[in-house]
């Protein structure tokens, strides 16, 4: 059968026999769990017991619960703040950074040390640097200034910002890594025939820098909105003792997700959640491609 | 065991033919399964050694996980026919097995209900469904007042408060505050994700008059009077006396441990990991009783229970060891390796264990505990933490805040039971 083949067909069917490993892998690992969870979320089911058809009850519960748009808005505080922050931060970094000769490998370590250190030791300190006094670092510098100290982890308005900035920090490493490459590849002679026609630093930037660097953004918007969009380790660790707390101030879909699995043991309302979760990732990706990839 | 082996093995060629047929009986085996946790593994160990030079032709194979994953694990495992013969399950949990008929009950002929009712102490009640028990615990916790003696010695405090109104008192002459008027010692600590949720539900609303909850558990009563009392009180520990802080150092055991409070209210499992910290010198009492010396405890425990992949012969082995395990020597033993308290008065309420210094309060306690029939704990507790958070975060007047919390537990309540 197989020699009978002419070779081009033969090709044919190796490269099918190759692509056959990732598309089994995917299929196994990622579909099947996709469509699985998307059954479950018409489901009711405990774990322990059968499952049974819901309907649509799960979704209408959700669309009724007044934590989940809480969440629902928590979640995009977080996407709508840290994306846009992180953004700028990290560019002006990059920006300076590649101009900077001195120690300039040092400097670049120094700001990619966060990226690698895990999530959750890192927020367990940041944890601990926010408590109150006696332990709290801030707060025991207010308190030796005689301010008044502050409730970060325990404010219903303070906690969020305050969980948010050691996530954006701990992004920054990477972004910083991306900005510079994407600096790096914009031509010097473009730079130099501005120079050369006298144009300010600052037409410089705007007229060349950023417009070149476009590619290079969209990168960067998309993978921090979808990191920030998943936010969970810095909020888990920082809020373990009331996770998401304190009353809900903090919780994100993700956490939502997980406590209704893993300590309600409400299978089905978590798969709709993570139905939910997945239509809005899939949303905001497409709506940032079409927007950043247009004019 | 060796000696043993051979004396067998001696009887054995003295009289072959005779034992040919019980040398070739198949050895059963079954597995049991529970938590990570250092002392009761090796508790189990102790157990299952005994029981198994008891009980030559059966083998016991134990199995532990991590705490943090063993619930998913046993939940994903037992359904799918891959788990243990016998299981050890959190009290609370019980009520989901049965339903999804995960666990068989315990036989009436080995486990009779009027025995177990003579005893085991009442609140093991809470495990009967119907005419049968479904589970028993080795061991129980309950909840007593931790103090720091260094403390107390420091600020000239004779012994540990009896009641509440001496609680405060007490409390007080142990609050510190530094030049900013910042709390720095706390006279007793408080969280409602710590213990405290136990101490409102089923100590504190009684105390005040109330009950906290009716009708089985299924109906939520502490939005009455002594639910406002009470909560009044717990809250006005940090508002009104100022004797703690929310969130004073993170979390209430780590106050305690650290030597930054007098006072702290947790259960008997606290006991080994306390006696682990380096210089810290703590005593322990029964929770204040009210002002008319009336005292409640809330009391918790692990059960263990057969499961129905345990059939025939595998069964059998499995009453048997649940006999061995729920028998007084094996909570003595449970009671001086892990340091959790005898299930049974006939063990727990022995002139030693009851005047111990440190079990003692803990198991006076159980006489008049109570068990809450959670449906989430974790849930449930979430209410309490909120209620607490309105309060004190948001300065919501406290009927307000309790209202809405027994609302909302009646809700996931409702939703459980239907």
């Amino acid at each position: 059968m197989y020699h009978r083949l002419s070779i081009r067909q033969k090709q044919i069917v190796w490269a099918w026999a190759f692509l056959a490993v990732p598309i089994l892998f995917y299929v196994v690992i990622r579909f099947y769990p996709t469509a699985n969870a998307m059954a479950i979320s018409f489901q009711n089911w405990n774990l322990l017991g059968d499952r049974t058809w819901a309907g649509w009850a799960n979704y209408a519960k959700l669309w009724n619960d007044p934590v989940f748009w809480k969440v629902f808005r928590n979640t995009f505080v977080y996407l709508l703040i840290g994306t846009p922050v992180s953004l700028v931060i990290s560019f002006v970094i990059a920006y300076h950074l590649d101009r900077l000769r001195f120690m300039h490998g040092f400097l670049r370590m120094l700001y990619f040390l966060p990226f690698m250190t895990t999530a959750v030791a890192m927020a367990w300190v940041w944890r601990w640097f926010y408590q109150p006094v006696p332990i709290g670092l801030f707060n025991n510098f207010l308190a030796t200034a005689g301010i008044p100290q502050v409730e970060f982890l325990r404010s219903t308005t303070l906690a969020l910002p305050a969980i948010l900035a050691p996530a954006v920090w701990a992004g920054l490493g990477f972004q910083i890594i991306i900005f510079m490459a994407g600096l790096r590849a914009i031509p010097r002679s473009y730079y130099e025939a501005a120079r050369i026609d006298g144009v300010s630093t600052w037409t410089i930037l705007w007229e060349i820098t950023l417009p070149l660097l476009k590619p290079t953004i969209v990168f960067i918007v998309v993978f921090s909105s979808i990191g920030f969009l998943r936010i969970f380790d810095h909020v888990f660790n920082m809020t373990t003792n009331d996770p998401g707390g304190p009353l809900n101030s903090t919780k994100p879909l993700v956490l939502m997700i997980y406590q209704s699995a893993f300590s309600d043991f409400n299978m089905g309302y978590a798969a709709a959640q993570t139905v939910v979760l997945f239509l809005i990732l899939l949303v905001v990706s497409l709506v940032q491609l079409r927007i950043l990839r247009d004019n | 065991m060796l000696v043993k082996l051979t004396k067998s093995r001696v009887a054995g060629v003295a009289a072959a033919t005779m034992l040919a047929a019980g040398t070739a009986q198949a050895e059963v085996e079954i597995e049991y399964w529970q938590y990570f946790f250092d002392a009761r593994v090796a508790a189990m160990e102790q157990l299952i050694e005994n029981f198994e030079s008891a009980n030559p032709d059966i083998k016991v194979t134990m199995n532990h996980f991590p705490y943090a994953d063993y619930r998913t694990k046993v939940a994903a495992a037992i359904p799918a026919g891959e788990g243990p013969d016998v299981v050890q399950l959190f009290y609370g949990w019980l009520n989901d097995y049965v339903a999804a008929e995960l666990i068989q009950p315990l036989p009436n002929d080995a486990f009779p209900p009027s025995m177990i009712e003579d005893e085991f102490f009442p609140m093991v009640g809470a495990m009967r469904e119907g005419d049968n028990y479904w589970a028993l615990p080795t061991a129980v916790r309950s909840l007593a007042l931790f103090y720091n003696k260094t403390l107390f010695d420091e600020a000239g405090i004779s012994g540990p408060p009896e009641t509440l109104d001496e609680l405060i008192e007490t409390a007080k002459m142990l609050t510190k505050t530094d030049a900013a008027g910042n709390l720095t010692q706390v006279g007793i600590t408080a969280g409602m994700n710590a213990q405290d949720h136990h101490w409102f539900r089923e100590v504190l609303v009684r105390q005040f008059g109330g009950e906290p909850y009716l009708d089985d558990y299924r109906t939520v009563n502490y939005n009455s009077e002594a639910g406002i009392a009470a909560a009044g009180f717990y809250t006005g520990l940090v508002n009104e006396h100022k004797v703690s802080a929310f969130g004073f150092m993170d979390e209430p055991q780590a106050a305690f441990k650290a030597g930054r409070a007098g006072m702290h209210i947790d259960g008997s499992f606290r006991i080994g990991s306390l006696n682990k910290t380096r210089g810290l010198k703590w005593g322990v009492t029964e929770l204040p009783a009210n002002s008319d010396g009336m005292r409640s405890n809330y009391s918790s425990y692990w059960v263990n229970a057969i499961t129905t992949k345990a059939e025939g012969e595998k069964y059998d082995a499995a009453v048997k060891f649940m006999q061995y395990v729920t028998s007084d020597e094996a909570m003595q033993i449970w009671l001086d390796v892990v340091g959790e308290l005898p299930a049974k008065p006939s063990v727990g309420l022995t002139e030693a264990n009851a005047n111990d210094e440190v079990f003692g309060p803990f198991i006076r306690g159980l006489a008049y505990a109570n068990t809450t029939k959670f449906a989430n704990e974790s849930g449930q507790r979430q209410i309490l933490i909120d209620m607490v958070q309105r309060i004190d975060i948001e300065g919501q007047a406290v009927a307000d805040s309790i209202a809405i919390a027994a609302e909302a537990e009646q809700e996931l309540l409702n939703e459980y039971h239907n």
